[in-house]
């Protein structure tokens, strides 16, 4: 053959392989409104910059008659491509192929290029749409799930890893992305589950949509499995970029800085909050009033809203924001809050991101539901993570910091760096109805009048403790601000912290309350 | 936009304080705690009533078996906690029942 022959060979080839499933299959993943795994990834990807490898891998199955059927590429592409110049490896299902199922070169393809990513200390981006293990190579199958496990685990903090589910994801596969640190999910195309509604029924005669099982929403609002939430994949593919921007390529790099721009509010910072510690507003509104351009990219944004968490940027550098929202029971701490918020801080503790802390607390949530679903081992979580980190952390106390919920929220106690608080906090044991009930007891109960005792020893107890100043005096509290200052604060308290040392004991890893 | 963010707003206490706040779709689907019934006879997985070994106003020594709840593929043997009396049977064999459902009242 001459030259020219063997480059044509291999365009004739790669066309062949690069249909997956052929047209039949596309025609039908096109028709559960799903784009196939090529147009996917080259969406996300700079233009160009996609580089597919093992694009001409075959599956070794010999039983079942698999030896007579090919699988183009076993169902899985790989590469690396580039998203707004920055590099990362990606894998992305083919469902046209055999269902996107999980074989033995189909996971080997996918350990090929997790190796690289972690090799090169580049991000990973797993795109999930299959059917589960292939049936026919058996335990190979599973020993192939069990292969990506221990790699997102070795992974873990070490290089981000991004998961997208754009179709089935049920049983052992679903592991992948809960051990990965963002999980993307789109309306009416990710299912997610363990045991499938099929089973389900059989097994227990609990009646259960696909939907409801383990759809997007399911997963954005109730299990708090996924990070994000979008109407369509070209939604989640933007989110998918934008997330990229704020996050370093490895745990030995920062993120990277962008200029510096002003907040977009241009108001006074303390109109946005109502001085009645009872009365709601939303915390988002505070963060975007201090962050750079008012961009603040929220994680999590359904699953407990009783704590905000999210990235936005200061004076061009990314930081981690944690918030109790006062608007969504009161910003409790509970369970799954706790949950929510520790895991965020291990995720800006292991790629160097900052985390600044706004604080407006009434304490943890009662009730039988928390206290036996374990709200002890949830919130010490972060307490854990708080304590555990040696990133810059700034707390900002907006109004109330209560029991506690004042030292949990990244107290000077747990190793704040900077604790700043506005004139209108009050940092205290408890709010002052309960402490003067119980501080003044004897003179409430003997007073001719117990109401207005009890709010003559409230008012008292208020102008004593629920303020700021106490915990300054004792330097708890390192400043007291005006909530406009709060923005140039935090912008020199990064500043000055850029170079922070910070160490904790040698150990192999600690053992944080999971 | 600022209907959306006072919409809902409920009173909320914590501790001595009450707030005004929005409640989430989980906190209020929550259930209600009840203390345990001694002489409820509960199911503790969902599964299927195989067979049934007592009958109403049957006396009952403690460990002897009343039912077998089949779940998972285990057949559950159901003992009766203490000596006592059947007083009702809530189930009949073949029935497919959730978890936490009476089963047995005795007393």
């Amino acid at each position: 053959m001459s030259l020219k022959k063997h480059i044509l060979d291999l365009r004739k080839r790669k066309e062949q392989v690069q249909k997956g499933g052929g047209d039949k299959a596309i025609e039908k993943q096109a028709a559960m409104g799903k784009m196939t795994a090529r147009e996917r990834v080259l969406a996300l990807v700079d233009k160009d910059s996609f580089t597919e490898y093992d694009l001409f891998v075959e599956h070794t199955a010999r039983d079942f008659g698999m030896d007579k059927k090919q699988l183009h590429g076993d169902g899985v592409i790989i590469g690396t491509g580039t998203i707004y110049g920055a590099p990362i490896c990606i894998f992305a299902q083919d469902f046209t192929v055999a269902g996107g199922s999980l074989g033995l070169m189909h996971a080997r393809k996918i350990t090929k290029i997790m190796d690289h990513a972690l090799k090169m200390r580049v991000p990973l981006l797993g795109i999930n749409d299959s059917g589960g293990a292939r049936i026919q190579e058996g335990v190979n199958s599973l020993a192939g799930y069990g292969e990506i496990f221990y790699r997102n685990t070795l992974a873990s903090g070490v290089i981000p890893q991004l998961s997208v589910i754009l179709g089935p994801c049920a049983g052992g596969a679903v592991y992948s992305p809960a051990l990965t640190d963002f999980v993307f999910v789109v309306e009416n195309i990710s299912k997610m589950f363990i045991t499938g509604p099929g089973v389900i029924e059989s097994v227990l005669g609990e009646k259960i949509s696909m939907e409801d099982l383990g759809g997007a929403r399911v997963h954005a609002e109730i299990t708090g499995n996924a990070h994000f939430f979008a109407d369509t994949e070209a939604d989640c593919f933007e989110q998918i970029k934008k997330l990229v921007t704020f996050i370093p390529w490895n745990n030995s790099k920062k993120a990277k800085a962008f200029p510096p721009k002003p907040s977009k509010y241009k108001g006074k910072i303390e109109d946005l909050i109502p001085s009645d510690p009872k009365t709601p507003y939303d915390v988002r509104d505070v963060i975007k009033a201090i962050v750079d351009d008012s961009d603040f990219f929220e994680i999590q944004e359904l699953w407990a809203a009783n704590i905000v968490i999210g990235f936005g940027r200061l004076n061009g550098e990314t930081v981690g924001f944690v918030a109790n929202q006062p608007m969504v029971l009161a910003g409790v701490l509970d369970c799954d809050s706790s949950d929510k918020a520790a895991r965020f801080i291990r995720y800006c503790d292991a790629f160097n991101i900052p985390i600044v802390t706004l604080e407006d607390m009434p304490g943890y949530l009662p009730g039988v539901d928390q206290e036996h679903a374990g709200v002890i081992r949830h919130g010490a979580k972060v307490l854990y993570a708080y304590s555990e980190a040696t990133v810059p952390k700034v707390t900002v106390i907006l109004r109330k910091a209560y029991g506690g919920g004042y030292i949990a929220m990244n107290s000077r106690h747990l190793g704040a760096d900077f604790m700043f608080a506005w004139p209108m906090a009050e940092i205290a044991v408890m709010g002052p109805e309960g402490a003067a009930n119980i501080i003044f007891k004897k003179e409430i109960d003997e007073a001719e009048d117990k109401d207005a005792m009890r709010a003559l020893k409230v008012e008292e107890y208020k102008e004593k403790f629920a303020n700021p100043y106490v915990a300054a005096a004792k330097g708890y509290i390192d400043s007291v601000i005006e909530p406009n200052e709060t923005r140039e604060l935090l912008l020199h308290a990064i500043e000055v912290s850029a170079n922070k040392d910070d160490h904790r004991p040698a150990k192999k890893h600690g053992i944080p309350p999971f | 936009m600022s209907t959306k963010k006072t919409e809902g707003l409920v009173d909320f206490a914590i501790l001595s304080m009450k707030y005004k706040t929005k409640l989430t779709k989980k906190f209020e689907n929550r259930t209600q705690y009840e203390a345990p019934n001694p002489d409820h006879i509960m199911s503790y997985i969902p599964g299927t009533i195989v067979e049934m070994f007592v009958k109403e106003g049957q006396e009952v020594k403690e460990g002897e078996s009343l039912l077998i709840l089949e779940a998972m593929k285990m057949r559950n043997q159901i003992a009766m906690p203490r000596d006592g009396k059947v007083k009702s049977i809530k189930v009949v064999e073949g029935d497919r029942i959730p978890k936490n459902h009476l089963m047995v009242e005795i007393e």
